[in-house]
């Protein structure tokens, strides 16, 4: 029986026989792998990329302190990022489900439409959920817009949900009772943070630091994004990914605040607003200093 | 010689809802081509959208063009330059009607070619509600990525290059069963893709499904049923079960669970309850070790097992302690809240009847959207709602009322099923109406985000057919143009949903449409009086009156002075009239018309005599209005 981890080591060895960069996690805290720079600005221009990790995403809202068996505040995505998408990428994506096991033959696997959308990010794709008997275990987007704009190579991004496809080849009804390794469960690693989150997030987190957080997060992204001067020669020095870091906190507070009752329905639509406009602030940033340091290549060539 | 054509696109999986409309949309493309054919076949599955077409000529036929150039009395100079012009000498030249002429003789072009020309924008012309880009924002545009593309004519590819596909004779399998490229012919075409594992025809998986459940009690879902025909390409039907303690939730949450998140169908035992048994569907032939079954039942469980709790949880607030959370749960951002909407629909309701049920079941009706369950399954709003009103003890006309509240969903759909529920759907719908139109969000065009037509509908269905004595103008507080929306909705609803001839749905509305259960009665009767010989007769004079008056300006002051009548025809129908004023049409048409006839055959309206004029207008504003209660006859459209 394969471990948590045996199918993560499988899963980054198959992509990475394929051409993959093979990441760690990012190390500031995201609600999906779909935010970690490794995706939200290497999607952007011309230039094709790879890269597979694994990428702990928090939902605080999605926290049941550990009683729920199939929910979880934090959950284990693997993010794959093929840009351009190749021709045979849903072969490829097959592939991977039989190299952890799966027998394809002798399970039911179907692409049931499901678009994919993240208001905060300015961005959305088309794709599908994928069913393997009933249960739904890969979300599949071709990237369309990112940070509101328009892409020039087409990526797929597959997104497993480990935990989810782990207790289907375990046959386990809780995720807690997969097998990380031989000797430890995955309630021995993580139980201690699905109570002790959810007992923050729902009760403890103090809203009102959490605003003040978010108002600073948000301003230091606003100040260098201000500061952000695309004629400048030393355009390239410019911290465009510090300034994203912040984005994804202020990401993060606002999750945390949701989860904590303290956002209004008309508040709600605001603070999207407000998030969305320093990602896409970062994003057109981070395209045009690219554009330059490519066009910059282009002439030494 | 005519051949058979062959076009499959080849694509990653198309949302199967998508599908029907895009085999029609590319039948239409194919026929404005003009390629002339006999039969034509469309099928479909997820991964492809298979056009055949027989009787396929090889070209166009040849063709002869005359061209005519200068007059036969041109100089020399001029007729030299026509010719050179068309490529000819002189010599070659005819004249005809006084003109030099040139013939010009076109070899028709060969099919095969034409539809190398005009099948890559074909193709991209498909009409579907979403597109995307797969290669690039500078790329092509479908609803998913194009993968393969099979051409055929005759033996012969029709070659052509579409998003860096190259047409050809290569085919593909079913995904895990069939092989990933198989060379086919027209002929063998169907046999090689269910080789592979493909049912082509959508009508034979829907037969292979349903053959398959014989004995098993399923419950009825055309819908679903169409759904699963598209998202398969070898569908095979398995039973599963599930614990039967789950049979103690309501049936509505089990079924939404199983139809609306697996897209399983619900099974039912010989008395017609809910079994502890589905029907999933799956996209392989078999499933020999069981893996497919216990997979779905283990996941069925989970879902079950969160619906248990949600149903738990949230009972521990009744649905009357939740009213006051409503004020956290925007209904429009112009609009305000549910709470504001709730409050509002308590006017309404009021206005409609004076049931105390209504009016408490309007105030609760809402409540269910701040339940776990119904943040889970948005599908079952109001359902929810009155299920939860029934456990807490509701009376049942309020939790039905509740329950129905939404319905009807469409014109299809029934009206809620009780009185108190059919006047507090009616609240809902006309206060979102009323709401909607005093800020401004009226639907245009195709746009109606708020589903506004919709609801003008449901109101218009829910008085009629629960034959409601609602006054419908008195509901629309003095806005025009909510009258006026709602005046096409009634129309819509009596000519498109009721198949009335539209010339008797104006007739009947031109006569009022404020009180719909009698705008109906009415209709009725004009439908039963138009098979009456005197009726189109008399509707056509009846025209003829109008315009006689309009005419005139006439203004309908004074009464008739009988003095003034002149003996014989106009006597006479003033005395019919007299005779039969007061009583329904249906049982004096025939006595009235001939004495109208007659009138307008011996009578002269414009008499030389101003009073004697005004006299006779008199009579005949009379008449019209006498008759014109229940309808305006002059709409309808007559022969005469």
């Amino acid at each position: 029986m394969l471990s948590f981890q045996d199918i993560v080591f499988k899963l980054k060895h198959y992509w990475s026989e394929r051409g993959c960069i093979i990441q760690e996690p990012y190390d500031v805290e995201v609600g999906a792998g779909t935010m970690c720079p490794e995706t939200f600005l290497r999607v952007l221009g011309p230039n094709p990329y790879r890269v597979a990790y694994v990428q702990p995403s928090r939902r605080p809202a999605d926290g049941r302190y550990g009683d729920n068996p199939n929910r979880l505040f934090k959950h284990s995505q693997l993010q794959v990022i093929l840009k351009p998408s190749p021709d045979d990428v849903i072969d490829q994506y097959l592939g991977s489900l039989e190299a952890i096991g799966i027998d394809l033959r002798k399970h039911d696997l179907k692409f049931e439409e499901d678009n994919w959308e993240a208001p905060t990010l300015g961005a959305w794709g088309i794709g599908w959920q994928v069913m393997l008997d009933g249960l739904e275990i890969t979300q599949f987007t071709y990237f369309q817009q990112c940070g509101g704009i328009d892409l020039d190579l087409v990526p797929a991004e597959i997104t497993y949900g480990l935990e989810r496809i782990t207790a289907f080849l375990e046959v386990r009804d809780s995720v807690y009772d997969i097998e990380w390794t031989k000797d430890f469960t995955y309630r021995d690693v993580r139980y201690n943070d699905e109570l002790q989150y959810s007992v923050y997030n729902f009760e403890m987190a103090d809203i009102a630091t959490l605003w003040k957080l978010f108002e600073l997060h948000e301003g230091e992204a606003a100040r260098l994004l201000k500061a952000y001067d695309p004629e400048s020669p030393e355009k390239k020095r410019f911290p465009l990914l510090p300034a994203y870091d912040q984005v994804l906190k202020c990401s993060n507070i606002f999750n945390t605040l949701d989860a904590r009752g303290a956002i209004s329905v008309t508040e709600r639509v605001g603070m999207i607003q407000r998030v969305r406009k320093i990602a896409v602030g970062v994003a057109q940033a981070w395209l045009n200093q690219q554009q330059e340091v490519l066009a910059a290549e282009e002439v030494a060539r | 010689m005519s051949l058979p054509f062959l076009l499959e696109i080849g694509t990653e999986e198309i949302p199967d809802w998508m599908i029907p409309g895009a085999l029609e949309s590319l039948h239409d493309l194919f026929e404005k081509t003009e390629i002339p054919h006999e039969t034509v076949q469309l099928d479909a599955t997820p991964r492809r959208l298979v056009l055949r077409v027989e009787g396929v000529p090889e070209r166009q036929a040849d063709s002869e063009d005359v061209i005519s150039g200068p007059a036969s009395s041109a100089p020399e100079q001029a007729v030299a330059g026509f010719a050179r012009k068309h490529g000819v000498s002189a010599q070659d030249l005819q004249v005809r009607n006084g003109r030099y002429t040139v013939t010009k003789k076109t070899v028709g072009r060969r099919y095969q070619d034409i539809l190398a020309d005009s099948l890559p924008e074909l193709i991209l012309h498909i009409n579907f509600p979403k597109m995307m880009y797969w290669t690039g924002k500078t790329g092509p545009r479908f609803i998913r990525p194009i993968r393969w593309i099979v051409a055929l004519l005759g033996e012969q590819v029709v070659p052509f290059e579409l998003a860096g596909v190259r047409s050809g004779a290569l085919s593909a399998g079913h995904r895990r069963l069939g092989s990933p490229e198989i060379a086919i012919t027209i002929a063998d075409y169907e046999r090689r893709l269910r080789d592979h594992y493909v049912i082509l025809s959508a009508a034979e998986r829907r037969q292979k499904i349903q053959s398959e459940l014989e004995g098993v009690r399923v419950k009825p879902d055309a819908a679903l049923l169409d759904t699963l025909v598209y998202i398969t390409e070898y569908p095979t039907p398995i039973v599963g079960s599930f614990d039967a303690q789950f049979l103690e939730l309501p049936e509505e949450v089990l079924v939404t669970v199983m139809r609306h998140h697996q897209k399983y169908f619900s099974v039912q035992d010989s008395q017609g309850k809910l079994a502890a048994k589905f029907v999933a569907v799956m996209n392989i032939d078999a499933d020999p070790d069981g893996f497919v079954r216990s997979g779905n039942e283990r996941v069925l469980r989970a879902r079950f097992n969160d619906a248990r709790f949600f149903w738990e949880t949230d009972q521990k607030k009744t649905i009357a302690d939740r009213v006051q959370d409503l004020a956290h749960v925007t209904f429009q951002a112009k609009l305000g809240t549910y709470l504001d909407k709730v409050k509002l629909m308590g006017q309404v309701v009021r206005q409609l009847t004076d049931d105390q049920h209504a009016w408490k079941a309007v105030w609760l009706c809402k409540s269910d959207l701040t339940t776990e369950l119904v943040k889970e399954f948005p599908e079952l709003q109001g359902i929810v709602g009155g299920l939860y009103a029934r456990a807490q003890g509701e009376p049942e006309p309020v939790w039905q009322a509740i329950y129905d509240h939404y319905k009807p969903l469409s014109m299809e759909d029934s009206i809620p099923r009780n009185r108190t529920g059919q006047f507090v759907a009616l609240a809902d719908k006309l206060d979102t109406l009323q709401g909607c139109f005093r800020v401004g969000l009226i639907p245009t065009g195709s746009r109606d985000p708020f589903g506004l037509r919709r609801a003008a509908q449901g109101v218009v269905k829910i008085i009629v057919e629960g034959k409601l004595e609602v006054l419908l103008f008195e509901l629309f507080s003095g806005d025009e143009a909510l009258r006026s929306f709602f005046e096409e909705r009634v129309r819509f609803y009596f000519k498109d949903v009721r198949g009335f001839k539209y010339d008797e749905v104006n007739a009947a509305m031109a006569a009022g449409w404020s009180n719909l259960v009698d705008l109906e009665a009415r209709l009725g009767r004009i439908q039963d009086l138009r098979s009456s010989p005197d009726f189109e007769p008399l509707a056509a004079s009846f025209k003829r009156i109008r315009n006689i008056l309009e005419q005139a300006k006439f203004t309908g002051l004074g009464a008739i002075e009988e003095t003034l009548l002149e003996a014989g025809p106009e006597r006479e129908l003033y005395d019919e009239y007299r005779r039969i004023a007061g009583q329904p049409i249906e049982s004096v048409i025939s006595k009235l018309r001939p004495k109208v006839d007659l009138f307008f055959d011996k009578v002269l309206v414009n008499a030389p005599d101003a009073r004697v004029r005004h006299n006779r207008l008199t009579l005949l504003n009379t008449l019209l209005k006498e008759f014109s209660t229940i309808a305006d006859f002059s709409q309808i459209v007559t022969n005469f």
